[in-house]
C-alpha cells in the first residue's frame, strides 16, 4: 500500500524539469499558489490547466501514475466538489429532488474551485516528484538565506531537514524489527479493538524514542569530532546552479500572469 | 618509528556526578606510523580515552599533546583536523543523505573550496574503494561499507591519525575483513598511524603494539605476543573469553541451571529458549 503513496516520493529521471534549480522550482511553487487564484472562468482555467499538463508532460511523469498516486487526495477533490454542487445557492435551478435543489451557480463554484485544488497538488507533487528531498532542503536553505540576517537560523533549520531526512529510512527499519520483536512476544499490533491497537503501539514506540535519542546523542558526538562547528565558514559541497531554463521558467510563468490577468474580464 | 605523535602524561578523568574514576592517572605515547591496538574488557575506560583525544572531553589531570599541539579549546579545531575518529555504530555517524555528501561533510566544516572538495572527496572514496557508490543512500549499504564511508570522511581530512573505537564490533566477519584490509593499507601505503581500540583479541594481534587498560589504569604494555603470554591474566581482566562462555558462567551464577558451560553461541541461545518447554 505504501509503494502506491505517491506524496514527498522523488522519480529519477533527466527530464528538463528534474533538471531545473530546485529554488526556480520553489518559486514556480509559491508563485503558481497565487496565479491559481487568478483564474475566474473557463478560458483562464483552460489556459492554467494546459500549462499544467505542460509542466507534467515536460517532466515525464507518467500521467497514469500521477492520477494513481494520489487517488486518496482526489476522493477529497471529489468531496469539495459535491460540497460546492449541494450547499451553493447561485444562478438558475437545474434540477430539484426532495429537500436536496442544485443550482448551476453551484456546479460550475464546485467544477472550478475541485480543478484549482486538484491543480496545486499536481504541482506541487511534481516538485518532489522530480527534486530529490536534499536538494529541496538546498533550495530552501539558499532562498531563505536573507533570512539569517534577522537571525533566523536557516542553516541550522535546513541541516536539521536534510538529517531527518537521512534517517527515516533507518527508523522505518528499526520499527520494523521492534515490530518484529514484540510480535514473537505476543504482541499483536493488527487485531482487536481500537484501544487494544493502540495500546499495543506503545510497546513500539518507547524504545523507538528511546533508541531515537541514543542516536541522535551519538551523532552529535560523531559530527563534533568530525569538525562541525556551525554554519559560520562552512563551505558547501552541492552546489546549485541557475541556467537559462530557470530564467526561462520564470519569464514563462510572467506570460502566464499577464495572459491570466487578460483573461480575467472576459 | 620513534617519532611521537600523540604524548599522554599522567591523565585522569572522572565523569560529572559519577564516583568511580573512568580514567586514573594514565600516560603512554604513541609513535608516528604505528598500529597501536587499546585493549580492555566493557567500563574499562576506552571510550572515554579515546573521545579525550580528539578533545571531547578535556583531563581533568594530566596533559595531552597531539601532533605537536597541546590538547585545550583554543587547539581542539586543530587537533580534530590531525586526528579522525571513526566510531562504534556504523548508523549513527553517517551525517550526508549519500556516500559523497557523507565524506564531503568534515571538508565542509573546515571551509574547504568546493574544486579541491570534489578531488579528495573522489580520492577518499577510491582509497576506501568506495567509488561505485558515489550516489548511493546509507540504508542501502552493508555495515562494512559504511564504515568504510566513515573511514573515507576521515582521510578526506588528510589526518596523521585514525583511531577506530570498536568499528568493527558491529559488523559481520566479512565487513570487519573489509574494514581492517582497508586500514592496514592506508597504515601501510600512506603511512597513517592507527590506534584501533577493541575487545577482539584477535583484532589487537595485528597491530605493533598493544596496551591494556583496566579499571581505567594502563594495565600493562607490549608487543602482541608479550600480552598473549599473559593468558591468565588476561582471563582475569574479562579479555579474550568468548562471550558465550561468560554469559553461561554468569547465569549459572545467577542460579540458572543449564546443561553445560557452552563455548558457541548458537548452543547457548537454543538451550536459552528451550529452557522451559518441559513445564
Ligand atoms: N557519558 C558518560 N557519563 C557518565 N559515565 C560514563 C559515561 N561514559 C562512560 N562512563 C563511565 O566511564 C567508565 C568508562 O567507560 P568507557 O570509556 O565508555 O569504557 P569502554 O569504552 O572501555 O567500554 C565506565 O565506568 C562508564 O560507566
Ligand atoms: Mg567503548
Amino acid at each position: 500500500m505504501m509503494e502506491k503513496i505517491i506524496f514527498g516520493r522523488y522519480l529519477p529521471s533527466d527530464s528538463v524539469v528534474h533538471q531545473m534549480d530546485p529554488r526556480a522550482k520553489l518559486l514556480f511553487i509559491f508563485a503558481f499558489v497565487g496565479i491559481v487564484f487568478l483564474a475566474n472562468n473557463v478560458m483562464t482555467y483552460a489556459l492554467i490547466g494546459a500549462f499544467t499538463f505542460l509542466i507534467v508532460f515536460l517532466s515525464k511523469v507518467k500521467l497514469r501514475f500521477l492520477i494513481g498516486g494520489l487517488k486518496p487526495v482526489l476522493l477529497l477533490v471529489l468531496f469539495t466538489f459535491f460540497l460546492h454542487v449541494f450547499f451553493t445557492k447561485e444562478g438558475d435551478i437545474l434540477t430539484q429532488f426532495g429537500l436536496l435543489t442544485i443550482y448551476k451557480g453551484g456546479v460550475i463554484k464546485g467544477i472550478f474551485i475541485s480543478l484549482r485544488f486538484l491543480l496545486l497538488i499536481l504541482v506541487t507533487s511534481l516538485l518532489t516528484l522530480t527534486t530529490p528531498p536534499i536538494s529541496v532542503t538546498d533550495g530552501i536553505e539558499s532562498l531563505f538565506g536573507p533570512l539569517k540576517k534577522i537571525k533566523v537560523p536557516v542553516h541550522e533549520l535546513a541541516l536539521m531537514m536534510s538529517i531527518s531526512l537521512r534517517f527515516i529510512p533507518t527508523l522505518l527499519d528499526e520499527t520494523d524489527k521492534i515490530m518484529k520483536a514484540q510480535r514473537a512476544r505476543g504482541a499483536d499490533f493488527s487485531s482487536g479493538s481500537i484501544s487494544n491497537r493502540v495500546k499495543a503501539i506503545i510497546p513500539l514506540l518507547i524504545p523507538l524514542f528511546v533508541s531515537a535519542f541514543k542516536r541522535a546523542e551519538e551523532l552529535a558526538v560523531a559530527m563534533e569530532a568530525r569538525g562541525y562547528k556551525g554554519g559560520e565558514g562552512r563551505t558547501k559541497y552541492r552546489i546549485l546552479r541557475w541556467s537559462m531554463r530557470d530564467t526561462m521558467a520564470m519569464v514563462f510563468l510572467v506570460v502566464l500572469s499577464a495572459a491570466l490577468f487578460i483573461l480575467r474580464s472576459y | 618509528m620513534n617519532t611521537i605523535a600523540i604524548s599522554i602524561k599522567g591523565v585522569s578523568y572522572q565523569y560529572p556526578e559519577q564516583e568511580s574514576i573512568a580514567l586514573n592517572n594514565v600516560s603512554l605515547d604513541v609513535y608516528k606510523g604505528e598500529w597501536l591496538a587499546i585493549v580492555g574488557h566493557n567500563g574499562s575506560g576506552k571510550s572515554t580515552l579515546a573521545k579525550m583525544l580528539n578533545g571531547l572531553h578535556y583531563p581533568s589531570e594530566g596533559t595531552v599533546m597531539i601532533g605537536g599541539y597541546a590538547l585545550n579549546e583554543e587547539n581542539v579545531w586543530a587537533i580534530r583536523e590531525k586526528l579522525g575518529m571513526v566510531f562504534q555504530n556504523p548508523d549513527n555517524q553517517f551525517v550526508g543523505t549519500t556516500v559523497q555528501d557523507d565524506v564531503a561533510f568534515g571538508l565542509e566544516n573546515n571551509g574547504v573550496e568546493h574544486g579541491v572538495m570534489e578531488e579528495r572527496v573522489y580520492a577518499s572514496l577510491e582509497k576506501v574503494g568506495m567509488t561505485a557508490f558515489l550516489n548511493q543512500e546509507p540504508h542501502h549499504l552493508s555495515g562494512g561499507q559504511k564504515q568504510r564511508v566513515a573511514i573515507a570522511g576521515v582521510i578526506a581530512l588528510r589526518p596523521d591519525i585514525i583511531l577506530l573505537d570498536e568499528a568493527t564490533s558491529m559488523l559481520d566477519p566479512l565487513g570487519r575483513e573489509e574494514v581492517m584490509d582497508t586500514v592496514r593499507e592506508l597504515n601501510e601505503k600512506e603511512g597513517l598511524t592507527v590506534i584501533s581500540i577493541t575487545h577482539d583479541l584477535e583484532e589487537a594481534a595485528k597491530a605493533d603494539r598493544v596496551i591494556v587498560l583496566n579499571e581505567g589504569r594502563l594495565y600493562t604494555e607490549g608487543t602482541p605476543q608479550n600480552i598473549f603470554q599473559l593468558d591468565r591474566e588476561l582471563l582475569n581482566l574479562g579479555l579474550g573469553v568468548p562471550f558465550a562462555v561468560q554469559m553461561s558462567q554468569l547465569l549459572t551464577d545467577a542460579g540458572l541451571h543449564l546443561s553445560q558451560r557452552h563455548f558457541n553461541e548458537e548452543e547457548l541461545v537454543s538451550e536459552l529458549w528451550t529452557l522451559n518447554f518441559e513445564r
